[in-house]
C-alpha cells in the first residue's frame, strides 16, 4: 500500500517524473513554437492532441488505475460534446432548452459549460457505472460498450439535435480574457484543461482513495478485508474518469466548430483505449505520448497513403504482440505493478 | 390488419433473431471455451457476406456463394487464429480487446482494398424469391422465412453437434476444464483453432444469408457485432442456449418496439412528433432490456457453470 501511495514529485523526479515533464514540455512547446511560426494548422493539432490526450487520461483512470476496461467511453466525450453544442445551440438562437418547469436557456460561457459537461458526464456515468459494475470482465467491457451504442442510436435518431447529422457550432464559446479564435490562446486554454486533469489524477491516486482503487484492482479480497467495500470506489473512480473525458468532448465540440454522433460511436472509445495503451497503461502521461503518437500517425501516415487504418491496425497489432508497457514504460522503465 | 401486421413482424423478429443467434454462438462459444473476448467476429461476418456476394456474381449460383461464404469466413478465422489470436489467451482482456480492434481496422481496410469502396449487392435466388400466405391472410416474403428455417436447422445441428459428438464432447470438456483435456492427450491447440473456426464459420454463414436482404459493404459487421454483445449479455457468456434464447429475445423487441412505438406514441401527440420520440425510443429498447436482466440476473438468463 505504501509503495502505491507514494507520489513522484519534487525535490527528486524519478524516471517517469522527468518523461512526463518531458512529454509536457514538448507539447506545450509544439504549440508555442507553431504558433510563433504563424502555422495555424499544426497549432491546431497541437490543441487537438491536448484535448484527446485529456479525454485518454480521463480513461486512465478507470482503466489504468481501477481496471475497469470500459469500451464505452466514447459516450461521455460525446455526451460533453453535446452539452458544448447544445448549449452553444440555443444561445446563439436564443431559444430555450426547457421551458418548464424551470425556464433554461443556453448559454455561450465555457466556464457554465464545463462544469455542465462533466456533470453530465457524472450522472450518466453513474447510472451506467452502478449497472456496469456488478459485473466484471468481459461483461464490463460489453456491457459499456452497449450503453455507449444506446447513447449513440438516441442520439442517430433524436431529431431535435441533428440527429445523425449533428450540430454545429456558429460561434466559437467564450472564455473571459481569452481571445478563443485565436489558435494559440485556445491552445493554451485546452493545455490547461489538460494540466488540471493531469493534477486531479496525480493527487487522487496518491491520497488513500488511489490506494484503494489500486488494492481493488490487484486483489478485490484483501481490500474487503481492510474493511473498504470496493465497489464506491470503483464507481467513484468511473464517475470522476467519466466527468474528466466529458469535459475534454466539450473542448472537443468547440475545437471543430461541430458536434456529431461519430463522437459518441464505438471507434471513438476504441481510440480512447488505443491511446492509453500506446502510451502506457496506468502511466500518468501514458494518454499523453499515445494521443501525440496517434495524431501524429494519423497526419503522417494519412497523408501518404489513405490506407492508415491498415497501417494503424498493424502497428497496433505489433504493440500489443510484441511491445508491452507502450511507450511511457519504453522511456521510463515498467511500471510500479506490471 | 393489425393481426396479420404484429404476424409479419413477429417473424421479422424472429428472423433478425436467428441471425443473430448465428452471429453470436460463435461469439460465445470462443469465449466458453477460450476465454477470449472477439471484436473482430464481425469482420468475419463480413467476410462471409463478401465473399457470397462475389462467387454468386461470378458463378451466377446463390448456393455456391453461401457455401464459399460460410468457408472462407471459417478459413479466415483459422488463419487469424494461427497467427495472431492464440497469442492471446493468457493476455488479460485488455490486450484480447486492443487486438482485435486492430484485426478489425485490419480487416475493414483490407476489404475495402479488395473490393472497393462501393456496396456490393446479393440477389435473392430465384428459388426462394416469391412471397407466402400466412395463415392470417397476409403474404410474407419466402426467403426470410428460409432464414428462419435455416437459422433454426444450424441451432439444432449445433446442439447436436455438442451434446452427441466427439468434438462435442472435447468443446464441453474445455470448457469446465483446459488443463485437463490437455493432460488427458487432446491437442488443444488443434481444438481452439476448430472451435474458432467454427465460430467464424457461423459468423460467416449468417452475413452470406443476411447479405440478399441489404446492401454488402465495409462496416457491416460492427453493429451485429455489438448487439450480439447485447444477446450473450443477456443470455449468459458461454452458453449457446442462453445465446439462442436472447437472440430472439433481442431480435423481437428490437423489431417490435420500431414498428409499434411510433404508432403508440401517435395515439396521443402529432405523427411527426410521435415518429421521432418513438424512433428514439425505440432504440434503446433492447439495451433497456438488456439493463432490466442485468439488475435481474448479473451472471445472465443461463449463467455458465
Amino acid at each position: 500500500m505504501s509503495e502505491a501511495a507514494a507520489p513522484a514529485p519534487a525535490p527528486g523526479l524519478s524516471r517517469e517524473g522527468w518523461t512526463n515533464l518531458v512529454l509536457l514540455a514538448l507539447l506545450g512547446g509544439a504549440g508555442l513554437l507553431f504558433a510563433v511560426l504563424g502555422q495555424t494548422f499544426f497549432v491546431n493539432l497541437a490543441s487537438r492532441v491536448a484535448i484527446l490526450a485529456m479525454a485518454g487520461v480521463g480513461l486512465n483512470l478507470a482503466l489504468g488505475y481501477g481496471g475497469m476496461v470500459s469500451f464505452g467511453h466514447a459516450a461521455f466525450f460525446g455526451l460533453g460534446g453535446y452539452v458544448a453544442g447544445i448549449a452553444a445551440f440555443h444561445a446563439f438562437d436564443r431559444s430555450l432548452f426547457m421551458g418548464w418547469p424551470v425556464e433554461i436557456g443556453g448559454t455561450d460561457a465555457m466556464l457554465a459549460i464545463w462544469p455542465l459537461a462533466m456533470g453530465v458526464s457524472a450522472l450518466a456515468a453513474l447510472g451506467i457505472g452502478a449497472l456496469s459494475l456488478r459485473t466484471s470482465g468481459v461483461y464490463f467491457i460489453m456491457i459499456t460498450l452497449a450503453f455507449a451504442q444506446m447513447i449513440y442510436y438516441f442520439a442517430i435518431s433524436w431529431p431535435a439535435y441533428g440527429g445523425e447529422d449533428g450540430l454545429s457550432i456558429y460561434v466559437r464559446n467564450s472564455f473571459p480574457g481569452v481571445d478563443v479564435y485565436d489558435p494559440l490562446q485556445f491552445f493554451a486554454l485546452c493545455f490547461g484543461a489538460l494540466l488540471v486533469a493531469l493534477g486531479i489524477t496525480s493527487r487522487l491516486t496518491a491520497a488513500r482513495f488511489g490506494a484503494a482503487l489500486a488494492m481493488a484492482r490487484l486483489n478485490e479480497t484483501r481490500l474487503a478485508t481492510a474493511g473498504i467495500r470496493p465497489f464506491p470506489v470503483r464507481l467513484a473512480a468511473f464517475v470522476i474518469s467519466a466527468a474528466i473525458t466529458g469535459w475534454a468532448g466539450a473542448l472537443f465540440a468547440d475545437l471543430n466548430g461541430f458536434v456529431s454522433p461519430t463522437m459518441l460511436s464505438w471507434p471513438m472509445s476504441g481510440e480512447l483505449i488505443v491511446f492509453c495503451i500506446l502510451g502506457g497503461v496506468g502511466r500518468l502521461c501514458g494518454p499523453v505520448a499515445g494521443a501525440a503518437a496517434f495524431v501524429l500517425l494519423e497526419h503522417f501516415v494519412g497523408g501518404v497513403t489513405e490506407r492508415w487504418q491498415l497501417v494503424l491496425g498493424l502497428i497496433l497489432l505489433g504493440a500489443v504482440l510484441f511491445a508491452r508497457g507502450g511507450i511511457v514504460g519504453a522511456v521510463a522503465g515498467r511500471g510500479r505493478h506490471d | 390488419m393489425t393481426a396479420a401486421l404484429l404476424v409479419e413482424q413477429l417473424l421479422n423478429g424472429l428472423q433478425l433473431g436467428v441471425m443473430l443467434f448465428l452471429t453470436a454462438a460463435g461469439l460465445t462459444l470462443v469465449f466458453g471455451v477460450m476465454g477470449l473476448i472477439n471484436l473482430a467476429h464481425g469482420s468475419l461476418y463480413m467476410t462471409g457476406a463478401f465473399v457470397c456476394a462475389l462467387v454468386a456474381g461470378v458463378t451466377g449460383s446463390f448456393w455456391v456463394g453461401l457455401v464459399a461464404g460460410a468457408l472462407a469466413a471459417a478459413a479466415a478465422g483459422a488463419l487469424v487464429e494461427l497467427t495472431v489470436i492464440r497469442r492471446l489467451y493468457d493476455r488479460d482482456h485488455l490486450d484480447q480487446v486492443l487486438a482485435t480492434f486492430a484485426l478489425i481496422l485490419i480487416f475493414s481496410e483490407g476489404t475495402r482494398w479488395i473490393y472497393g469502396a462501393q456496396p456490393l449487392w446479393l440477389d435473392v435466388p430465384e428459388a426462394l424469391s416469391g412471397a407466402v400466405t400466412l395463415p392470417g391472410g397476409a403474404r410474407y416474403p419466402l426467403y426470410r422465412l428460409a432464414i428462419i428455417l435455416a437459422g433454426l436447422a444450424v441451432a439444432l445441428g449445433l446442439h447436436l453437434l455438442i451434446a452427441r459428438t466427439r468434438l462435442g464432447m472435447r468443446i464441453r470438456a474445455g470448457e469446465s476444464d483446459r488443463e485437463m483435456i490437455g493432460a488427458l492427450g487432446v491437442d488443444i491447440g488443434r481444438l481452439y483453432t476448430a472451435v474458432f473456426a467454427l465460430g467464424a464459420g457461423l459468423a460467416g454463414l449468417a452475413g452470406a444469408m443476411v447479405g440478399a436482404l441489404q446492401s454488402v459493404q465495409v462496416g457491416m459487421g460492427e453493429p451485429v457485432l455489438i448487439l450480439a454483445f447485447v444477446v450473450i449479455v443477456i443470455g449468459g457468456i458461454g452458453s449457446v442456449t442462453g445465446a439462442l434464447v436472447g437472440a430472439v429475445l433481442v431480435g423481437v423487441t428490437d423489431t417490435l418496439g420500431r414498428v409499434f412505438l411510433p404508432m403508440a406514441f401517435a395515439q396521443v401527440m402529432p405523427p411527426a412528433e410521435a415518429s421521432g420520440v418513438g424512433s428514439a425510443l425505440a432504440s434503446v429498447l433492447i439495451y433497456v432490456l438488456m439493463a432490466g436482466v442485468l439488475i435481474w440476473r448479473p451472471q445472465g438468463l443461463f449463467p455458465a457453470p
